[in-house]
């Protein structure tokens, strides 16, 4: 450990591998960003312009495709928007707050089948949706919910892989100490739920919800296989709408427009919230 | 935010105040029952339903019904022996594998520089908030955004012509570039999500540990593959098979670029996109027998991470879909 | 940091605020070939009137050409408390026939009834032999005399087995070549249609002139598809025999065997139908010398695709525009048709006067229909009409000022749909999509054939593949 040198050395090391980092840190972040800049640059192009090739600056055609695409009758953009909007917001709302009830119920309280239903849905969390889509299907229709937003909705008040997060945030952020003193106080439990545990709760309520809503948001397979009316259906389902080429007489600069419609409020809201976000997944993570 | 903390903290709160909580054992119950009336309702009762539709023949000819008629495991028998299933079983793989491998090793290294001390990289919020964008874009817009840029005469193309190639790349007509491209994809919606959770899982690794491993003088890189590597091992456990799990339902990406084709040769057609096939053409008995193959293979592989999450290996974890 | 973030997603806000109220306000020149702007007002109005006492006519199709002639031919002639809802879903993978079935298996009980659907040849026969489609004289009450004018095929695919009529066109749809005058007289040395019919009067030839073409840097065709027609419709049997097996004609293996040496000799430009770059082909910067499109295509889609300026920014119609002006049309080497419309009158329909009315307007009047070929170049369904314009001075612009429709006159009366089967859709379309492969080289034809079974058994689980 003797001499200047020796530091030197080291730091001169440092700063070459940090620069090294820092390459390969701007080389993915091109990777990432490439097809997004390219897809807000063909958003602004017309569609003769996008035929020609590439360009690496923006059109000018950016209202014309927003007009043509919001005066398309066939693509109604914007009853999906408002159809994404309204699903989304409730998967989002429904899985948060009941996952959160679900999770309280197994964490506060003991009673005979305790541990039962938490294994019980730790089993389950991990079977797809797709398996039991057939049945799904077929039930909502016999319903006559085929075609509505309610089973989109509704069964997310069974949300395991959000119950466990929430269950994993009560242990570090819920002692039960707070419930014990507000019963003392003459709260009734449900009340202790709704006023007491669900602002304690907050955080990992605000971090589920963008979660749940960002998905739904993103939601394919199901909706797909539900909504069929024009005025039903959903972002992800007009954009692939669009890949079936023969209906749109293919406009490009449309295609461009729609896709950035779809994507453009989840990049904001993600832009906005990007710190809660990343803290989020750090808690951990199930991909679907 | 959380610590990690083991299964039996709460037990034991519990323990401690089991005499006086009895009488508020029906609140359990209550809190719990909407998610069980849910479940039960529109999962469990509808996957029932699923595998008892796998028994019959029933789907339309034209506009007429055949069916429902037992036929026992007949459509089992169809599947396996003409079904190709293995086919679609080696695709979804393959393409899963394509993905995971080099999502994985970035990930280890975004995560190993991201938390080297002695490193100290700048801007890391920045590039942790890039890493994990491309995870919360709509996967259908994302796949129509790579249709265009890569079909015959898209802008990836045409940036090729002018650097000079001879003729378009015809990426959507080759099978190991049309495979590539939704590998591509799910790596990059899925790596900066990897990255994320191995470092929050470094960062959970005693820092003392690194302070007398550098006493003893070992390198930044020594340190790496003998501390932090094998104490983290439970997490790549975890990442591992939930990508996996993620992998056998690979469907949006594949659909939306190859419209359902799965094309060339079949050789992009998932196991979600053949379930689909049958769903779509409302074939119950054919949808209904896929589906318990694929609810058998998700079974045991749930089974697995069932078991290790049981042996405390993933104090962590939270989720999200 | 944070600020920067901030900032892009308030720019990004703005811009979105700011287009969706643009859009609201300023209307762009009203493009033909687009909605017209009441029609997209019906639509959307539509829902709210189910529950009103506003009498709404439903009509399910899969794209916006019959769109267009309703609105241009008989939109004025409703009632005014009639609503048109317009249920449109593409026609890919079957999505408009499962949408179609489903829906009309709950016709009965639905208050949102289907008055119209429009089908296509491919799958006609599934529906005229059905009870979901009402007799068009007997139900309907189109009379004889109304109908004596449709060409007999248009009529004879839509008969069902006690010989009621389920169905009728304003369409006919015989085929021709359409191909590129600068490109013909280049290759050549002529453009007339009359002198290029006799080097593309049958395929020998037509594959001789592919050499021509090749040697001078054109590509004959665009796409693997494009020939497929002429082949699929001069079958000796249909796709599906009594026994439910699918048999695979010689002729379209013939096309097979065409499209793969041309595939590999650089004969045409390897696309697929209706893709991006296969309509960039029909555009100003197109290589190609020939198309195989009917009636339909030349105005619809061949004629757009031609434009420098597309009809949606206000381009016009006219030479100088792109390449129109550049096309003309001839026989092609064999005998064809392509698509077709029918309309059906859906059981349980409330609106029987209306669907009348409009059967009436666009199927059988000869005004109505000389009108919207002299205004299209559409080929309608009135021989009367038709053999009227043929022997006149009729020119049309987009072709260079020929009279196509005396080709398509003569064409017409030898239209043959007997054999056609409930499943040419599904089956035409897993056959050339599968057979995409075989031409990139990413399998062998037995390959090909193999998923081409697999695909029709995923669509039609009754059928079998041969022994």
């Amino acid at each position: 450990m003797n001499a200047e040198n020796t530091q030197r050395n080291e730091k001169n090391r440092l700063a070459a591998h940090r620069f090294f980092c820092y390459l390969i840190l701007i080389l993915i972040t091109v990777l990432c960003l490439f097809s997004f800049y390219i897809l807000f640059i063909n958003a602004t192009r017309s569609h003769p312009d996008i035929q020609k090739g590439f360009s690496a600056v923006p059109g000018g055609s950016f209202w014309i495709n927003l007009q043509n695409i919001f005066h398309d009758q066939n693509l109604p953009v914007l009853s999906g928007i408002k159809n994404s909007v309204l699903v989304s917001t409730g998967v989002a709302a429904l899985s948060t707050y009941f996952s959160a009830m679900t999770a309280f119920g197994i964490h506060a309280y003991d009673f005979r089948f305790r541990k039962a239903a938490f294994a019980f849905i730790m089993m389950v969390m991990l079977v797809p949706t797709q398996v039991s889509a057939l049945g799904f299907v077929k039930f909502m229709t016999a319903v006559g919910l085929r075609d509505s937003f309610i089973p989109l909705i509704v069964p997310t008040i069974a949300s395991p892989i959000v119950f466990f997060f929430m269950k994993q945030y009560m242990e570090s952020a819920l002692p039960l100490e707070i419930v014990e003193a507000a019963r003392i106080d003459g709260s009734n439990e449900f009340h202790t739920f709704n006023f007491i545990v669900v602002p304690i709760m907050k955080p990992a309520i605000a971090v589920q919800a963008i979660f749940t809503f960002v998905s739904a948001w993103n939601n394919y397979f199901l909706p797909a296989l539900l909504l069929n009316s024009q005025q039903k259906k959903t972002l992800p389902i007009l954009i692939a709408q669009m890949r079936s080429a023969d209906f749109l007489k293919f406009d490009m600069g449309k295609v461009y427009i729609m896709i950035f419609i779809a994507i453009v409020p989840v990049i904001m809201v993600y832009l906005l919230l990007s710190k809660y976000i990343v803290r989020g997944v750090a808690l951990g993570s199930v991909k679907g | 935010m959380p610590a990690a903390t083991s299964v039996k903290k709460p037990a034991s709160i519990h323990k401690k105040n089991q005499k006086k909580s009895i009488s508020y054992a029906k609140w359990g119950y209550l809190f719990i029952a909407p998610f069980f009336l849910a479940y039960a309702l529109f999962s469990l009762y509808p996957l029932l339903s699923t595998f008892y539709n796998s028994l019959f023949e029933n789907y339309m000819n034209g506009l007429s019904q055949v069916g429902p008629n037992f036929i026992g495991l007949e459509n089992f028998k169809t599947v396996l022996t003409q079904g190709d299933l293995s086919k679609y079983f080696k695709n979804t793989v393959i393409i899963w594998l394509m993905g995971f491998i080099p999502q994985f090793a970035l990930s280890l290294l975004l995560a190993a520089w991201f938390t080297d001390l002695r490193l100290r990289l700048k801007a890391l919020g920045f590039f942790k908030t890039v890493i994990y964008l491309p995870n919360l874009i709509m996967a259908t817009a994302f796949s129509m955004l790579f249709f265009a840029l890569f079909s015959d005469a898209g802008p990836v193309n045409s940036i090729l012509l002018n650097l000079g190639a001879a003729e378009p790349v015809r990426f959507l007509s080759n099978l190991w570039t049309t495979r590539g491209l939704i590998a591509l994809m799910n790596f990059l919606m899925w790596f900066g999500n990897t990255a994320i959770l191995l470092m929050a899982a470094i960062m959970g690794v005693d820092t003392s540990l690194y302070e007398a491993a550098e006493i003893d003088g070992a390198t930044s890189t020594q340190s790496f593959w003998r501390i932090t590597v094998p104490l983290i091992k439970p997490i790549f456990i975890y990442v591992f098979i939930t990508s996996m799990i993620g992998g056998i339902q690979l469907f949006d990406v594949p659909q939306i670029l190859t419209n359902g084709q799965g094309n060339p040769n079949r050789s992009s057609m998932t196991l979600v996109m053949y379930l689909n096939k049958h769903l779509f053409s409302e074939n119950f008995g054919m949808a209904g027998a896929v589906s318990v193959l694929l609810f058998l293979i998700t079974g045991v592989l749930s089974g697995i991470v069932f078991l290790s999450m049981r042996e405390g290996t993933l104090g962590k974890g939270g989720g999200k879909r | 940091m944070r600020t920067l973030q901030k900032v892009i997603s308030c720019g990004l806000a703005l811009l979105i605020t700011a287009s969706v109220s643009a859009c609201g306000g300023s209307k762009p020149a009203q493009p033909e070939s687009q909605a017209a702007p009441d029609a997209s007002a019906a639509s959307s109005e539509a829902p709210a009137g189910a529950g009103s006492s506003e009498k709404v006519l439903r009509i399910y199709c899969w794209n916006t050409e019959f769109q267009d002639r309703f609105n241009a031919y008989f939109k004025d002639k409703l009632p005014a408390d009639v609503s048109v809802d317009w249920v449109i879903t593409p026609s890919d993978d079957n999505a408009y026939q499962n949408k179609l079935d489903t829906d009309l298996k709950n016709q009965a009980s639905t208050a949102d009834k289907i008055d119209i659907f429009l089908i296509e040849a491919d799958y006609a026969l599934k529906y005229v032999n059905s009870d979901y489609t009402l007799d068009v004289r007997g139900d309907i009450g189109l009379t004889d005399d109304d109908l004596k004018d449709q060409y007999k095929y248009t009529q004879e695919i839509a008969t069902d087995g006690n010989g009621k009529l389920k169905a009728v066109t304003w369409q006919a749809t015989p085929g021709l070549l359409a191909y590129r005058r600068s490109i013909a007289k280049d290759v050549l040395g002529t453009d007339d249609p009359v002198e290029v019919q006799k080097q593309v009067s049958d395929w020998d030839k037509f594959n001789a002139v592919a050499v021509k073409m090749h040697d001078k840097g054109y590509k004959m065709l665009s796409g693997y598809e494009d020939s497929y027609r002429t082949f699929s419709n001069n079958v000796s049997a249909p796709w599906v025999d009594e026994t439910d097996t699918i048999r695979i004609d010689p002729n379209i293996m013939k096309w097979v065997e065409q499209t793969k040496e041309y595939t590999e000799k650089g004969y045409n430009n390897k696309t697929k139908l209706w893709a991006p770059e296969w309509n960039a082909d029909q555009g100003p910067a197109g290589k190609v010398f020939s198309f195989f499109y009917s009636t339909w295509g030349i105005n619809f889609t061949l004629l757009g695709n031609s434009l420098d300026k597309p009809l949606a920014e206000g381009g016009a119609k006219e030479v100088g525009n792109g390449i129109f002006g550049d096309y003309a049309v001839c026989e092609g080497p064999q005998n064809y048709y392509w698509g077709g419309t029918w309309i059906c009158a859906a059981a349980g329909t409330d609106n029987v006067d209306i669907v009348r009315d409009l059967m009436k307007t666009l199927t059988c009047d000869p005004v109505t229909m000389k009108k919207i070929t002299e205004d299209t170049e559409d080929y309608t369904n009135n021989q009367t009409a038709m053999n009227e314009i043929a022997n006149s001075d009729y020119q049309s612009a987009f072709l260079g000022g020929q009279n196509h429709i005396a080709l398509f006159a003569k064409a017409a009366p030898n239209i043959d749909m007997s054999k056609i089967s409930p499943y040419d859709q599904g089956l035409n379309e897993a056959f050339y999509k599968s057979f995409d492969d075989f031409y990139d080289g990413s399998v062998t034809e037995e390959e090909a054939l193999d998923n081409f079974y697999t695909a029709s058994i995923e669509k039609y689980p009754n059928l079998k593949r041969p022994a």
